[in-house]
């Protein structure tokens, strides 16, 4: 190597990182795995049929739709493969394939690509793929299975955990080991609530996501939760392991594009989050309101931004400066 | 209007070029809530075009006698006229029709397509022009009504031109053999019809995507897209009282 080019400058950044965003959903995959491998053991290998059909056909949706756009390909970041992954773990095991299919078409070119592809989805591209399903063909989104019946061949539907206790049944509830394993009836990837926290120690590990919207989102919703319930923990543990609080709080609060970059404006969208499921939870008619209550921050979250864009050193807000002047 | 344009493309700019619902954007209101089915949008859209004929006829022959401080009461009062008389029919003939049309029927009356063809076409431009202009506008607006809500229809319940007869009752009993629309999806089978469609959701899904289609044939055709371009489009700009402090930067005023 000759001198010259040993003293090139170049322009900024000069100190590179080797994170891409192919980087980051590889992790964010690796994260999902141990709930995929739990949810095939609880569901059976239906669950993974579900899964193939929802990532080939977002990677194909991602494909066609950008090449009929003329823009440039964008399969190979794997972002695709995640919002298939995550639409599937947001599915009952029982779905007709084709519905699964559409809701991935659903979630790939109409939020995502149609709005400018990664990072301009506005919101949560898997979330909006469910809600469409669950209020197009809301019979077969409710269909629950008994979990590990798969091996005797017959399956049994049941209700989920959180609708037993929206019913007050509390009797026929599973036990807490069975919840922290996963051994309910629910969609296939939100059941192993250990598999989840495992997938999710990894990604903050990893750095890929920050620990503040988990905390705070699990956090303001124990609270509610549990003055709502009288301080009964048991109500609790129950609330948070029934539904996809640990799915949706690991996994789908966290999307980059849709979620404030300040820690305080995280703050404010975790609580905002954690506030709307536990009131969905406790007064709305439908037993679970994860999908909507991060459906809902994820809108409200450029104007959270705006709000809590922090002041740069040594400057005067707009307004004081004009009180100021006007003294 | 400045140009003379001939009566054939006074009729047909209604339908593509200067759609009403899906270039102008306007009466959305409406659009989203009627066209859940066929037969209803075919009835919304046959009583809009009757109400639109009338009001620009009428208000075309009164244009030099209504004052132009008090024109807006006046179209209204000679719109909402017609729509009474339409709805006086529709209750009496077609009864199923005006159930499921609901308060929309009446509300023919704030629709802003006809308020808007009043006020930027009847008024300045001699009676025969202005039948013409009524007739295709209201015909683009019912073309418009019958795209989105056979979108909806059959994806959204599987059925197409469901209730028929409720339309066809102005002919009497059981016309057509009887005929009431056809099950495409009848939900016992594999395939279900996708409930959101028809859902406010679904509506506006639809309308974003046929605004977007007519967008690309309109631009095929080198015309203009359909866009909001901010106050100086509006007719307001005049009389507002808020500052369009972009427009007086841009020097549009």
């Amino acid at each position: 190597m000759s001198v010259e080019n040993k003293l090139n400058i170049s322009a900024s950044p000069h100190v590179r990182s080797k994170t891409s965003s192919k980087r980051i959903m590889l992790d964010v995959i690796i994260a999902l795995v141990p709930a995929l491998i739990a949810a095939v053991f609880i569901f059976g290998y239906r669950v993974l049929a579900v899964t193939a059909t929802t990532v080939l056909t977002a990677v194909i949706a991602e494909y066609l739709s950008r090449k009929a756009m003329k823009r440039h390909n964008t399969i190979g970041d794997f972002s695709a493969v995640v919002t298939g992954v995550l639409l599937a773990f947001n599915l009952p095991v029982t779905i007709p394939l084709w519905m699964a299919a559409i809701g991935s078409v659903i979630a790939i070119v109409v939020v995502k690509q149609m709005f400018g592809g990664i990072g301009q989805n506005f919101v949560n591209p898997a979330l909006i793929g469910r809600i469409v399903l669950l209020s197009s063909f809301s019979t077969d989104m409710t269909c629950w299975t008994e979990p590990l019946k798969w091996r005797t061949g017959d399956a049994v539907t049941t209700a989920t955990p959180l609708a037993l206790m929206a019913a007050d049944k509390k009797d026929q509830l599973t036990g807490l080991a069975d919840m922290l394993l996963g051994v309910r009836a629910g969609c296939l990837g939100e059941t192993c609530a250990i598999a989840l926290i495992i997938g999710g120690v990894y990604l903050i590990i990893r750095k890929v996501i920050s620990p503040v919207i988990p905390l705070v989102y699990i956090g303001t919703f124990s609270v509610i939760t549990l003055i709502a319930g009288n301080g009964d923990f048991t109500y609790l543990a129950y609330q948070i392991m029934g539904g996809g609080l640990l799915l949706g709080a690991f996994f789908m609060a966290t999307d980059y594009a849709t979620c404030p970059i300040n820690f305080k404006g995280k703050i404010v969208y975790a609580i905002g989050c954690g506030l709307l499921t536990a009131v969905i939870r406790l007064f709305g008619s439908l037993p679970e309101g994860v999908s909507f209550s991060i459906i809902l921050m994820n809108i409200l979250t450029p104007h959270i931004e705006s709000l809590t864009t922090p002041k740069p050193f040594g400057t005067v807000k707009e307004k004081k400066a004009k009180k100021e002047a006007a003294e | 209007m400045a140009e003379k344009r001939s009566m054939g493309k006074e009729f047909t700019k209604g339908f593509i070029s200067e759609n009403p619902v899906l270039r102008l954007v306007l009466g959305t209101c409406p659009t989203l809530a009627v066209t859940t089915s066929v037969v209803n949008a075919i009835g919304m859209g046959i009583a809009a075009t009757i109400v639109l004929i009338g009001s620009n006829i009428v208000i075309s022959a009164l244009r030099k006698i209504i004052p132009s401080k008090v024109r807006i009461p006046a179209f209204v009062v000679v719109i909402a006229s017609f729509v009474t008389i339409v709805q006086m029919l529709v209750k009496a003939f077609v009864p199923v029709l005006d159930e499921s049309l609901g308060v929309y029927l009446p509300l023919i009356v704030v629709n802003c397509i006809i308020l808007g063809r009043a006020e930027a076409f009847a008024s300045k431009n001699p009676v025969l022009v202005s039948a013409v202009d009524g007739l295709g506008m209201g015909l683009g607006f019912t073309t418009a009504l019958l795209c989105m809500s056979s979108i909806r229809e059959i994806i959204g319940a599987g059925t197409f031109l469901a209730g028929t007869q409720s339309l066809l009752a102005l002919f009497g009993e059981n016309v057509l053999g009887g005929f009431d629309g056809f099950t495409l999806i009848s939900g016992n089978g594999a395939l279900k019809p996708m409930v959101i469609l028809i859902l406010a959701p679904g509506g506006f899904f639809v309308f974003g995507m046929l605004m977007a289609c007519v967008n690309k044939l309109a631009e095929k055709k080198g015309k203009p897209k359909a866009e909001l371009k901010g106050c100086s489009s509006c007719p307001m700009a005049a009389t507002c009282s808020l500052e369009c402090k972009n427009d007086i930067k841009e020097g549009n005023v």
